[in-house]
């Protein structure tokens, strides 16, 4: 049993390296297009609204303490306690994306989505545009992993209250964790590269 | 054959369940590993109807079996089909899927319901970008390059794109789990330094699979994007850089082309140390030399974009890296020769592939450096000589490695022995058939005939006509195994557990092996290749 925990964790893991280059690409191209058009990318940067974006960062931390709540929970065979700590996960997990949805609006009300509609005044809006370009790319992508996570762990939760896990089988809650907090963890690079950044005194 | 034939039908992986659920629905690596060999042959011999075409487009100089535009769709076709449908699959998820697990003595690979989740990724990625192609077909070449791909090609470049994409993460997945079994499912004993070179190749593959392929999976992602929501990361004219596209294209599809080969040289070590009767010559350095190849394949991705627009101190950079790939390759191939030496070779069918794999890598390898060398390149830059270049990488070594491997481990998977004659003159035909079809295409392209165009001057008819009659008897040389593998699932000798008197695990169960592989686990108390022990105990000369 415990061969099969760390089988499937070390899968986790690798599967984990890939996304990790998955993302890594778009991360490549966002700082070597910083560097090359970096008087566009600072206008750009300043129209993000980062008190949103800061409560949204604190939404993710706040799910991934309540995911290792789960976990834990899961571990000490606490079934209603692994319920509740989940579907709060769940409940974060939307509270974010609604916020993230109130940010794409705004940003679509002032014309800043790429494409034949786009309008920014500025020193070079054809380079703003294209940091408009990769932040949706990247955190719309971001908000697809979001979505993936919180179906996946809808089906933990319930499995959970359904009696499956305990403290001798938890490896699908526990690898989900580890799913969950990569999720995060990619908001936590996201938040200053997109946001902070740039950020005027 | 010095065989020892075993009448008694015995309880195996192949008659233990009947029904079409029980494929379906299968967790079982050597059925998945089946599965896989159908859909691939499938897609193998669609990828060469289009090769078909393309040959006889270019028997003569005028385009007149198809216009530019159809001709620029099977060429393309053909490419992705080929590339992401058949090569990137062929050894690691037929081969690799139905050995990796024997050969380090487990019950199954570490995930089985994930490999059966990568088959069915595999199948449904493989339909979208055949119904792409279907309702329309696509232009762009298998490189999917921008703008032309964002912007400008009016054909289906999302659907197949979106294919390609799913594909991409049926090969994470068998990398995954190839990965996964060989650091936790080893049977007692067998330690790293006891695996077979073919896990160690295959090791190096999985690393690829699972670090280059997410990167061209958001990549054709990004393609999509553009097409579909107007963002502008590769389209120069809403500020992005189409070269950016390149670059993340080639840092996966260069090590690909380590995908395709890798497991290639997994199957000619296993061929060589058995048909010398001999211990791998340099055990280590082989071993290493796969990883080594994995490594430096991540570092030369820009000597496909010479004439792109890099800078110069960035195109020595890559031109050095790039023949730095020679040292693990040339390691590899000296490394067989030198096993070859005082051993009693055999010139059995998967020898005679083996062979044929070390003479066209060779070539192909070496024909790589010219490629690898700036000025050179530009001279032969989009030129057949760099058609016939990766063709004898992917074609001369990736398929006849898969061919070779599939004769090889033929009697395992089915029980039952392929006819010998028909196979060698198989073997013969495609090695005679490969060399007519591309060795031509070397001289064509140094002497100027681009690739991608339908009509080309009249002085170049002749080689062209060559390469077309190479490729009809390539295309027989294919055919045949097709036809006589059928035929020995029904009429074929019973093979017995170990036909070529072969080391390694696998040959260690019965033929084909049980639903769990091993009656009981084994434990390994020798080193990988220990053929002057094996020919000791058993006091018999394996026939060749």
């Amino acid at each position: 049993m415990e061969q099969q925990r760390e089988t499937a964790a070390f899968g986790m893991w690798l599967f984990l390296v890939t996304e990790i280059m998955f993302f890594g690409g778009m991360f490549c191209a966002y700082l070597v297009y910083r560097v090359s058009y970096f008087d566009a990318f600072v206008a750009g940067s300043q129209k993000m609204n980062i008190t949103l974006g800061a409560l949204n960062t604190a939404v993710l931390i706040c799910s991934s303490v309540t995911m290792v709540l789960g976990v834990h929970a899961a571990k000490t065979n606490r079934r209603r306690a692994t319920v509740l700590f989940l579907l709060l996960t769940i409940m974060l997990g939307l509270v974010f994306l609604g916020i993230k949805a109130v940010e794409y609006h705004e940003h679509w009300i002032a014309g800043e989505f790429p494409g034949p509609n786009f309008h920014f005044d500025g020193p070079d809006p054809r380079h703003t545009q294209l940091f408009f370009s990769l932040y949706f790319a990247m955190t719309g992508l971001h908000a697809l992993h979001m979505i993936i996570g919180i179906c996946v762990v809808g089906t933990i939760a319930y499995f959970a209250w359904k009696g499956h896990y305990s403290s001798e089988f938890h490896t699908p809650v526990e690898i989900t964790g580890l799913y969950w907090h990569f999720v995060d963890v990619v908001w936590i690079y996201l938040f200053p590269l997109l946001y902070l950044i740039s950020h005027k005194h | 054959m010095a065989t020892t034939v075993q009448p008694v039908e015995q309880q195996n992986y192949l008659n233990s369940n009947y029904g079409i659920k029980s494929w379906l629905l299968t967790t079982d690596h050597k059925r998945i590993g089946l599965l896989y060999l159908m859909s691939i042959t499938l897609f193998f011999f669609l990828g060469g109807f289009f090769a078909m075409l393309i040959r006889l487009e270019l028997l003569t100089p005028a385009s007149d079996l198809m216009q530019s535009d159809n001709y620029n769709k099977v060429f393309t076709m053909h490419g992705i089909i080929m590339v992401f449908l058949f090569l990137i699959p062929s050894i690691p998820a037929v081969l690799g899927n139905f050995l990796v697990p024997l050969m380090v003595g487990a019950k199954d690979l570490a995930f089985p319901k994930i490999n059966l989740a990568s088959w069915y990724l595999f199948m449904l990625g493989g339909v979208v970008a055949l119904y792409g192609m279907v309702t329309g077909g696509v232009d762009t070449g298998w490189t999917f390059y921008t703008p032309f791909s964002t912007t400008y090609s009016n054909t289906n470049v999302v659907t197949v794109a979106i294919g390609v994409f799913i594909t991409g993460f049926s090969s994470i997945f068998t990398g995954l789990n190839i990965m996964v079994t060989v650091h936790r499912m080893r049977a007692p004993g067998m330690t790293w330094g006891r695996l077979p070179l073919f896990i160690w190749s295959h090791y190096a593959t999985s690393v690829i699979m699972v670090l280059g392929t997410p990167v061209i999976a958001i990549t054709l992602l990004l393609v999509a994007l553009e097409r579909l929501f107007h963002i502008g990361i590769f389209n120069s004219q809403l500020g992005g850089d189409p070269l950016l596209f390149q670059h993340l294209f080639w840092f996966y599809s260069h090590p690909a082309v380590y995908i395709m080969i890798l497991p290639s040289m997994a199957v000619i070590s296993e061929i060589v140390a058995c048909y010398s009767r001999k211990r791998i010559f340099g055990y280590n350095f082989v071993a290493l030399a796969s990883v080594a190849i994995a490594v430096f394949g991540f570092l030369v991705w820009a000597h496909h974009m010479f004439v792109a627009g890099i800078s110069v101190y960035a195109a020595m950079i890559f031109s050095l890296l790039s023949f730095l790939v020679a040292i693990p390759s040339a390691v590899k191939v000296f490394n067989w020769t030198a096993t070859l030496y005082k051993g009693s070779v055999h010139f059995d069918t998967p020898m005679l592939y083996a062979f044929g794999f070390i003479g066209l890598f060779t070539i192909g390898g070496l024909t790589g450096l010219f490629l690898a060398s700036i000025g050179i390149d530009v001279h032969v830059h989009d030129t057949y000589f760099v058609v016939a270049h990766f063709h004898y990488i992917m074609v001369g070594g990736a398929v006849m490695g898969y061919l070779g491997g599939l004769h090889f481990w033929w009697p395992k998977i089915s029980g039952r022995l392929y006819p010998e004659g028909w196979a060698k003159l198989s073997a013969l035909l495609i090695f005679v058939g490969f060399n007519v079809t591309f060795f031509p295409q070397f001289l064509l392209g140094y002497l100027g005939m681009p690739r991608r165009y339908a009509a080309y001057p009249e002085e170049f008819q002749v080689l062209n006509v060559l390469s077309t009659a190479g490729a009809s008897i390539l295309a027989v040389g294919y055919v045949l195994p097709m036809i006589y593998f059928v035929w020995s699932l029904r009429y074929g000798k019973i093979a017995g557990p170990n036909p070529w008197n072969a080391a390694g695990l696998e040959w260690r169960t019965s033929s084909p092996p049980p639903t769990y592989n091993f009656e009981e686990t084994p434990i390994v108390t020798w080193e990988a290749y220990n053929y002057d022990e094996i020919s000791e105990e058993k006091g018999v000369e394996v026939a060749g």
